[in-house]
């Protein structure tokens, strides 16, 4: 068994843009996983929310290699030597697929042109007034379905990337992955809930992200739990201690979009006391609160995971 | 000796000889044109080295192991000295992560980071299970011992190698490194020093390590991992992208029945 007490390694210093670029990819992410998955319901009423979902992803991925790159310590303009091997005589592309990084590189890459053709796709839509399915209806949706993947990846491979290092905590859990791409998912359903404020025909998704969101959260917690018993198994749930603010935010985050899974299942209840206009203005307000509360907690997790280890 | 590309070139540093002068730091810093860093007073024994890094590639570690009960003669465990180093395994963690492919395995079986090639990712520091990689401030690329890559290709032996008084730190060919190695361990043992021990001889330790050490006590005492823990990075590949995938399936599951609930307008 490995004894994960015993490392003695150097902390890779991997901070603030790091942490930034973690979390705006898996809300990049998660934003596209869920704009496909409102596209799969099968309702035109929820494409105003999937068209915002696109084009938060767009958004966020353009921020991401800025971060990547300034956190770079010979500079950003050697940000291509993850692409391309410039070794003499070794001329060709880099890719390590045991590697995270070299992966995850290139997944960048792939992700960011379907988030941009799903982003155009969406503008195009939006400019002509269209309010129905997709601009080219199954074959949009397949396009997504790609991408979504991709976005799944994108969401998750960061905490993998963390685990496949010897460093403490990280390399001590298996749950990192998992642990990010649930909690960016989460992350992902309470932005677009917020934004739905910006479009009024989009609030019809709005109870069902909220739905969605405590789904993503439950399945958050059940790798919260896992990750500390794994870390603590390992002989390193100590080094936790230090960030326990960090992980007290987290909580709170998951707390909020717990307890509003609860109130918002009752409303979705026919027979519930809830619904129709005076429901959508209730949960609005509530809405903001919540969100803001996830996207902190979501935060607060990468910060969490990131400064455990280091 | 002969310094020919095409075979595996190492050190073997018997610490039971190490007397602790740091002659091998100063000839690593002066060949290397190290600047070191500002001096600290770092309360830790006669260490004022502190760690390796970008600024030290050679670092002379000291354990105080003082008994309570007046030690045996010969047993050298009354204070341990080590002249640590970049181990060059043969399956190296710093390699295996490197996106970029700037770590390379040299003529001489070494392992080596070209600068021009690195971009300051630190993805090696990460992984190193020795603390050996830095970055330097200046370049802001990862910086390790190179094995004096260049005067190994003039033809020279390491300095370090050169510059130690007691031949602590001994350099050459692989294989006849473990020679001299395997009849110093039998001498030690014979001796009655019976806690020596070989670490990174065989290929227990991440394939074999290039720079091997004889130890005067086990290796978590000087700070290595033992062979246990000397495990590569890509061994949590596997367990990190299941539980990746398991969570995406269940995730989507979760959302496609969020998305299909109806219930309001």
């Amino acid at each position: 068994m490995f004894l994960a007490a015993e490392h003695f390694v150097r902390a890779p210093d991997w901070e603030w843009f790091i942490l930034g670029y973690f979390f705006l990819a898996g809300l990049s992410g998660g934003s596209y996983v869920i704009a496909t998955l409102l596209r799969l319901s099968g309702d035109p009423r929820d494409e105003p929310a999937a068209r915002t979902a696109f084009y938060a992803s767009f958004v966020l991925i353009l921020l991401c290699p800025v971060l990547l790159t300034a956190d770079l310590g010979a500079g950003w303009w050697k940000f291509w030597h993850m692409l391309v091997n410039v070794t003499p005589g070794n001329a060709g592309l880099n890719f390590k697929y045991w590697s995270p990084m070299s992966v995850g590189v290139w997944l960048l890459l792939v992700f960011s042109i379907f988030a941009g053709l799903s982003a155009l796709g969406a503008w195009l839509a939006d400019r002509r007034g269209r309010e129905g399915p997709p601009l080219f209806g199954p074959l949009s949706v397949a396009f997504n379905l790609v991408g979504a993947l991709a976005g799944l990846f994108l969401a998750s491979y960061t905490g993998v990337l963390l685990s496949v290092s010897n460093q403490p905590v990280w390399s001590d859990t298996w749950t990192l992955g998992g642990l990010f791409l649930a909690s960016g998912l989460s992350g992902a359903a309470a932005l677009i809930a917020l934004l739905t404020r910006y479009r009024r025909e989009a609030v019809y998704s709005l109870l069902r992200l909220r739905m969605a969101d405590g789904y993503f959260s439950l399945l958050e917690l059940i790798l919260v739990i896992a990750f500390f018993v794994t870390v603590v198994n390992a002989g390193t749930g100590a080094r936790t201690i230090a960030t326990a603010p960090l992980w007290a935010l987290a909580l709170v985050g998951l707390a909020a979009s717990l307890v509003g899974l609860r109130a918002e299942g009752r409303r979705m209840r026919p027979s519930g006391g809830g619904g129709g206009g005076a429901a959508v203005a209730s949960v609005g307000a509530n809405a903001v609160l919540v969100s803001v509360l996830v996207l902190i907690g979501v935060l607060a997790l990468r910060a969490a995971v990131i400064f455990s280890g280091q | 000796m002969e310094i020919k590309a095409g075979e595996s070139y190492g050190f073997f540093t018997d610490t039971s000889v190490c007397i602790g002068c740091k002659a091998c730091e100063v000839a690593c810093k002066e060949w290397n044109q190290l600047e070191g860093n500002e001096p600290a007073f770092l309360a830790d024994s006669f260490d004022n080295t502190g760690q390796l890094d970008a600024q030290n590639w050679r670092h002379v570690k000291f354990y105080d192991k003082v008994p309570d009960r007046p030690a045996t003669t010969g047993n050298g465990t009354a204070f341990l000295m080590m002249s640590d180093v970049c181990k060059h395994c043969q399956h190296a963690s710093c390699m295996e992560v490197c996106p970029t492919n700037a770590i390379i395995r040299t003529e001489f079986n070494t392992v080596f980071i070209q600068q021009d090639v690195c971009n300051g990712c630190r993805n090696c520091v990460a992984a190193c299970p020795y603390s050996v990689i830095g970055i330097n401030q200046k370049t802001g690329t990862a910086h390790k011992c190179t094995l004096c890559y260049d005067r190994l290709q003039g033809g020279l032996e390491p300095a370090c190698a050169k510059a130690c008084p007691t031949q602590s730190i001994q350099f050459g060919p692989l294989a006849q490194l473990q020679q001299t190695a395997d009849a110093r361990l039998e001498a030690l043992h014979s001796q009655g020093a019976t806690q020596a021990q070989l670490y990174g001889r065989d290929d227990k330790v991440y394939g074999g390590l290039n720079a091997f050490f004889l130890l005067m006590d086990k290796p978590e005492a000087y700070g290595l991992p033992n062979a246990e823990n000397a495990v590569l990075p890509s061994r949590n590949n596997i367990g990190g992208y299941v539980g990746a995938v398991i969570t995406a399936v269940v995730g989507v599951v979760a959302g496609l029945v969020a998305f299909r609930r109806r219930g309001m307008a």
